[in-house]
């Protein structure tokens, strides 16, 4: 009986020492409040990081840490002979987040897949402007609505995409945060109670994580969906704590006030490696920076002075005293982690000498030209000015005068689109989705001079064989065609491509399984922490 | 009292127009367009450009676009902010108490300390203790705000570890607000713990929110209590054998408070001015931070919405103050 009741005693303390332990938590010190928790209507990286990643699916997924397309809310997909028509196999089960506000009385199924894009496309439907003054600019941006004909319900589990014409880069579409899956019957509830708006700011998803609770500008919370598909994640609490100033990001981190932070100061970086409780993992952006030449401006429309000047330009300096290593340089439009990346292009020389004897034969001298600046930094160009400045000296030693210009952000990239701007244009890029479409058409298609064509150039070469890339669905020859895009584009010399930029992550030691992604997105499905 | 009330009412009026048209017309100079900042790096079409302009009513001749606005603000609508589509004014009751609490610790220190240290340098006038005081003032006053920030964060929280980096309550506490006035809510939860954690977080921001106001009331009441310690009155007393304590405490000090009062309400525009790099530094959740965001977002309804509540905030406690001096200061009302 003593037995009994020390065996018993001994049972009801180890019960009570389990329930006691430590939920498992995470703090993420994000750089930027959410707009909101829709990722249809919303543009920004964190607005990402707290939506689409944390709570919500797609039918594909990029591969953690990469860029190729997996298996998402859709099991498994299909394209017809033609192209012309993707056919997507749904999970079988998948479970929307039950919360407070909502308990779903059914699985995943097409409708949710149907509204989740109608609500972006049909300006009929009810939830096309369910917020004020809102709009749906990734669904825009990527032009979805010009290739999208119809999304077919085949059966409860089967959607069907119907393209206008054959789209190789639209399954990689399908994996960006403005396709997250989202709740129709939740939708529809909302609805019958009026208050529409309750969809941003209280969301339902089906991803890794549930929404908790938003103290506006503070902090996120969430808990770990436990009928996630895929397995309930390691850790049961991930936080965003919402740290706008990337200094006190890093005192925050060492001070062990939050586990991970996104971009650091490349002031701090080396304080953040020497911290022995600390790691800094470090990658390559999927990113460009680059300068423009408005190819329709004599004498920028003579593709040997675009390459005089181009050769003139010391690369390497600007990378070491810009990017202050934390840039690769750029011979390409495309990374080199990205596939069809043309590695047989030689490297751009600098050589002032041959740039000089270049412009003489195409007959400039004394050559005054404009020099845009950006104002802003970013990861593909951290000091547009400093860039601007490098690069007015070079020119100079060539007798090639440079005047810098800079506007406001908005403005600056406003007055670059117009057709009749003076002189080249520092800009930049960051992929989307990790096609090489992405970059070669978004920047410099005939159809994008305007939008964010900012040469001007319009190659009808380069345009034949990147429009066939688009609507090729075999990967082999999609890679054949970019590659002889980039010897075109090398040939041509539209812009002077500058650096990819590397991309740092610092974390705590105790922080298990990250993985950083080329996309720039924060991923915590999947992360654990040691106790 | 009740005509001088009603005179400084009426001014308001027309303060509130001119503040309006400032508010409106600041974020119609600052370059850049909102609808562009939005698209991101897509950028937008033309033709879609064109629809959102009409959408958000950037078409319509500037007047309109004025007197649409203040049209809703006589409404209580103070528009909603095309980054959130969240109405502002929920947005800034929900932040506001933040500020406040902040703004109001931020006073307190410097009243507290300010006051008497400058009692002190005036009584001792030449000592070092003067100097030495008016000496920090002076630093205090010029110390530019982002850089004492994040000085106090590397020494007190980096190297010494004493006060948290940032925000306002330690993570591990997850108390949804009531009022909004953390140190409030925890007492009305009856968590002392977070009562705590609140206090702690609290200190530093106060601490570089108040350093110029500390500065300022520290220096005006050096001066006015020099000044009042030379008028006759108060040598009369001196001179009837009362003891110093009581002619300061007595005599001097009552007077001398007269324009430190007003400082102090005028400090109340420049500690707005201050949480905005305070708030941002810190993480701290409140307008400042939430105004400079909106900024760099081009939030044209945020901006100017937010700039006329501040201002309107900021002018009723010049009222309340300007009441308070009346009270204090009798000669005023007779005025």
């Amino acid at each position: 009986m003593k037995l009994m009741t020390t065996l018993l005693a001994a049972t009801a303390m180890l019960a009570l020492a389990a329930g006691a332990a430590q939920a498992k938590q995470l703090v993420f010190c994000s750089e930027a409040s959410p707009a909101h928790f829709d990722p249809g209507p919303t543009t920004g990286g964190n607005d990402f990081d707290a939506s689409s990643r944390t709570i919500y699916n797609r039918l594909v997924e990029f591969e953690k840490g990469g860029t190729a397309i997996e298996p998402g809310l859709a099991e498994s997909w299909s394209t017809s002979e033609d192209g012309k028509e993707i056919t997507f196999k749904l999970r079988a089960g998948a479970k929307f987040h039950t919360t407070p506000y909502f308990t779903p009385t059914r699985d995943l199924n097409a409708d949710d897949v149907i509204f989740s894009f109608e609500r972006q496309w049909k300006e009929d439907n009810p939830w096309f402007a369910y917020l004020e003054g809102m709009t749906w600019d990734y669904f825009q941006g990527m032009d979805m609505p010009k290739y999208i004909k119809e999304i077919v319900k085949v059966d409860d589990l089967t959607v069907k995409f119907v393209l206008n014409e054959p789209n190789a880069p639209m399954v990689a579409n399908l994996a960006m945060d403005f396709a997250s899956i989202v709740s129709k019957e939740y939708a529809d509830q909302l609805a019958a109670s009026g208050d529409l708006a309750a969809f941003s700011t209280q969301p339902i998803g089906t991803g890794p994580f549930v929404f908790s609770d938003y103290q506006l500008d503070t902090v996120i919370r969430y808990q770990a969906f436990p009928d996630y598909w895929a397995g309930k994640q390691p850790i049961d609490d991930l936080i965003f704590a919402i740290t706008t100033d990337p200094s006190v990001r890093a005192q925050r981190l060492l001070a062990g006030e939050c586990d991970i932070m996104p971009y650091p100061s490349p002031a701090d970086i080396a304080q953040l490696q020497a911290d022995e409780n600390l790691t800094v993992l470090e990658q390559e952006g999927l990113n460009i920076g680059y300068m423009s030449y408005n190819t329709t401006e004599p004498p920028f429309d003579n593709a040997n002075v675009r390459k005089a000047l181009s050769m003139a330009v010391d690369k390497a300096a600007i990378i070491e005293a810009v990017y202050q290593g934390a840039g690769q340089d750029a011979k390409n439009l495309i990374p080199p982690t990205m596939w069809s990346y043309n590695n047989n292009i030689p490297a751009d020389t600098y050589d002032p000498e041959a740039a000089k004897k270049l412009l003489e034969e195409a007959g400039v001298t004394d050559l005054t030209t404009d020099l845009w600046a950006m104002p802003v930094s970013r990861p593909y160009n951290p000091n547009a000015q400093r860039v601007a400045e490098l690069i007015q000296a070079d020119w100079a030693a060539i007798g090639v005068t440079a005047n810098i210009v800079s506007y406001e952000w908005t403005e600056y990239r406003e007055r670059g689109k117009q057709a009749d701007r003076k002189g080249p244009f520092q800009i930049g890029w960051t992929g989307d989705n990790g096609d090489p479409d992405n970059f070669f058409a978004t920047l410099f298609s005939c159809s994008a001079i305007g939008v964010s064509n900012y040469s001007s150039w319009c190659n009808q070469e380069f345009e034949d064989l990147i429009q066939q890339a688009k609507t090729t669905a075999d990967q082999a020859e999609r890679t054949a065609l970019y590659e002889k895009a980039q010897e075109v584009f090398k040939a041509e010399e539209p812009a002077l491509t500058l650096a990819h930029s590397k991309v740092f992550m610092p974390m705590n030691k105790r922080v298990i399984g990250y993985k950083m992604d080329p996309l720039g997105i924060h991923r915590f499905d999947g992360v654990d922490v040691t106790e | 009292m009740l005509n001088y009330i009603l005179r400084r009412l009426a001014l308001i009026v027309p303060t509130i127009i001119g503040i309006s048209i400032c508010a409106f017309a600041f974020v119609r100079v600052l370059p850049g367009d909102p609808i562009l900042a939005m698209a991101g790096q897509h950028g937008v079409t033309p033709e879609r450009y064109e629809i959102l302009r009409e959408q958000f009513g950037y078409n319509l001749p500037i007047w309109q676009q004025y007197f649409n606005y203040l049209g809703g603000v006589l409404q209580g609508n103070f528009g909603v902010s095309l980054a959130t589509k969240r109405p502002v004014i929920t947005e800034f009751m929900t932040l506001f108490p933040a500020t406040i609490e902040l703004a109001l610790v931020a006073m307190f220190l410097a009243v507290i300390i300010g006051i008497p240290a400058g009692i002190f340098a005036a009584v001792k006038r030449g000592s070092w203790f003067d100097q030495l005081t008016m000496g920090v003032a002076l630093t205090g006053y010029s110390m530019p705000i982002f850089w004492w920030g994040l000085l106090l964060i590397i020494f007190f929280s980096g190297y010494l570890g004493w006060t948290p980096v940032s925000g306002r309550i330690a993570l591990s506490f997850f108390l949804r607000p009531i009022t909004g006035f953390m140190l409030v809510d925890t007492l009305l939860y009856g968590n002392w713990p977070a009562f705590v954690s609140a206090l702690r977080h609290l200190i530093l921001p106060a601490v570089v929110l108040g350093t110029i106001p500390l500065a300022v009331i520290a220096r005006q009441t050096r001066s006015a209590m020099l000044e009042i310690l030379g008028e006759d009155y108060v040598r009369t007393a001196r001179a009837k054998g009362m003891s110093p304590r009581r002619v300061i405490n007595v005599h001097a000090l009552r007077n001398a408070l007269i324009p430190v009062v007003t400082t102090i309400g005028l400090q109340v525009g420049l500690l707005m001015g201050g949480a905005i790099l305070t708030e941002t530094i810190f993480s701290w959740p409140g307008i400042g931070k939430w105004m400079i965001d909106s900024i760099s977002k081009r939030d044209y309804v945020v901006v100017q919405s937010g700039l006329l509540l501040i201002a309107l905030i900021v002018m009723a406690v010049n009222l309340l103050v300007d009441l308070l001096y009346a009270v204090i200061n009798p000669r005023i009302r007779v005025q």
